[in-house]
């Protein structure tokens, strides 16, 4: 058996293809698990998992939760919101603390980039990303390939999938180009020139600044939220402007006449990168991402605790 | 290594037979008995009985695969096994099921599949069939129903099944000793 090449999953970049492969392989058979009338199995059950979440977040937070939980693995949940982190504990020292607990396994988001990589040099337990700012969220991008192959059917070799919106700000983005780059796919990148940064194509990936001839270059079109929460500045002069030229309608997919999917991370901001009737079309695979997430994340939390 | 012949064409058509009447002796037209294949190297055992049992009985009888990788009670203590695919596209509620694997030596992968197999339902009675028994290698309290052909052998002694199906040319079925 292949087994990853990491201990760790602290970003897609330390990913090999293999370890993607493996990931997608096992990913599928939890599908099927998590379709069946119980769907649990034991496989974790002698491990221990800490979700030490220093930033907000909804879904991948209760996705990482269930995927444990459907590992028969025990849990236990920390935010920094009401902990000791108030009174200026600093983050080594709260792992450290947790996992004196006995735990295995840290899930972790944090609001600065690389605090997963500098955790993985100080402790022993497996860590995993689930978001470092505006670096990485590798799980993210193994649950949007997950679904890209699902709907698409076969692996992403010369595919052309395309990023719209905020990806100056967004780990989504970034993970996705790792991801998408080591299966073989072609990637655009498209968005206001302010939102998108420089030397970004030393990543091989193109940019383009025209949403409508994006759509209609694309197989897939991954839209990313205007995250306004990072925005020191205005990177653009409104919300309104934003969605006249770069926001996705039903219309506008309706017009290309072609198969095209549509996927989004969430949280949506409706009628500014996607409108409602966009999101909730048959292009849209939006939910379908939610439910891959708990098996992608299963697979990811399963071939890592079997590293020891 | 050593490989000795164990099993194969014609005897191994004659033993699929009797474990076929063995099964029709105890279940008759099939009317509440689903038979699963374990995998990864059971399912195409399973598969020959099957067919054969159809051909014989000239009625559908519902098949199924069934992976317990994620059951295993060896996980983060040996070598990571890959997963396979499970597919059981009936309901399994209230019917007799036999399990089919190919060889039966420990117990534990059977021991595995039937805690797997309780993800589907409560089965009213469970049976395993199994091609070939290693049967003094056994670490827990498992036996099969029905043997296709029972081998002595020491632990350190591997038997390979061989069917066509699996991509040789030959059915055959040895057992390999590493001096």
């Amino acid at each position: 058996m292949q087994k990853l090449s990491t201990r760790h999953l602290l970003g897609i970049k330390d990913l090999t293809p293999n370890d993607i492969e493996l990931i997608m392989a096992t990913a599928r058979e939890f599908k099927e698990v998590i379709n069946r009338p119980i769907k649990k199995v034991p496989s974790l059950r002698d491990v221990t998992i800490a979700n030490v979440f220093f930033e907000n977040s909804t879904r991948t937070r209760l996705s990482f939760e269930l995927a444990e939980k459907r590992l028969s693995a025990d849990t236990l949940n920390f935010s920094a919101s009401g902990s000791s982190v108030k009174k200026g504990e600093t983050l080594l020292d709260t792992v450290n603390n947790i996992l004196a607990m006995k735990v295995d396994m840290i899930v972790m988001r944090h609001a600065s980039p690389g605090a997963p990589h500098f955790l993985s040099k100080h402790i022993s337990a497996n860590i995993v990303n689930a978001g470092d700012g505006t670096h990485e969220h590798p799980t993210q991008a193994l649950l949007d390939s997950f679904s890209m192959r699902e709907k698409l059917g076969g692996d992403l070799t010369g595919k052309k999938i395309a990023i719209i919106g905020d990806i100056l700000h967004s780990r989504v983005a970034l993970s996705n180009i790792f991801a998408l780059k080591k299966q073989g796919a072609e990637v655009t990148l498209c968005g206001p020139s302010t939102l998108i940064p420089r030397y970004v194509t030393d990543l091989g990936v193109k940019v383009s600044h025209d949403v409508k001839k994006t759509l209609a270059w694309c197989d897939v079109a991954n839209v990313l939220r205007i995250q306004l929460e990072r925005q020191q500045i205005k990177y653009f002069p409104s919300l309104r402007e934003y969605s006249l030229y770069f926001g996705i309608n039903k219309k506008m997919l309706d017009d290309l006449n072609k198969e095209i999917v549509i996927m989004h991370p969430g949280p949506i901001n409706r009628g500014v990168e996607l409108s409602s009737d966009a999101a909730d079309s048959q292009h849209s695979i939006i939910l379908d991402q939610v439910e891959n997430g708990v098996a992608v994340r299963m697979a990811v939390l399963y071939l890592l605790a079997g590293q020891n | 290594m050593q490989r000795k012949l164990i099993l194969s064409s014609p005897l191994l058509e004659i033993t699929i037979s009797r474990l076929c009447q063995e099964l029709i002796e105890n279940h008759q037209d099939f009317a509440d008995t689903v038979i699963i294949g374990l995998q990864p190297r059971g399912i195409h055992f399973a598969k020959r009985i099957h067919q054969e049992l159809e051909r014989i009985i000239d009625r559908k009888i519902p098949i199924g695969f069934l992976d317990a990788t994620f059951y295993r009670d060896d996980y983060r203590r040996r070598e990571l096994v890959k997963a396979n695919e499970t597919k059981i596209s009936f309901v399994i509620e209230n019917k007799k099921v036999i399990l089919i694997d190919d060889v039966l030596a420990t117990g534990r992968m059977v021991r595995s599949a039937l805690d797997a197999m309780t993800a589907f339902g409560r089965p009213e009675k469970v049976e395993l069939c199994v091609l070939i028994d290693r049967i003094y290698n056994r670490d827990i309290p498992i036996n099969a129903d029905y043997v296709g052909k029972k081998v002595n052998t020491l632990d350190s002694e591997k038997v390979l099944v061989e069917l066509q199906e699996q991509g040789y040319e030959e059915d055959k079925i040895w057992l390999i000793t590493n001096n």
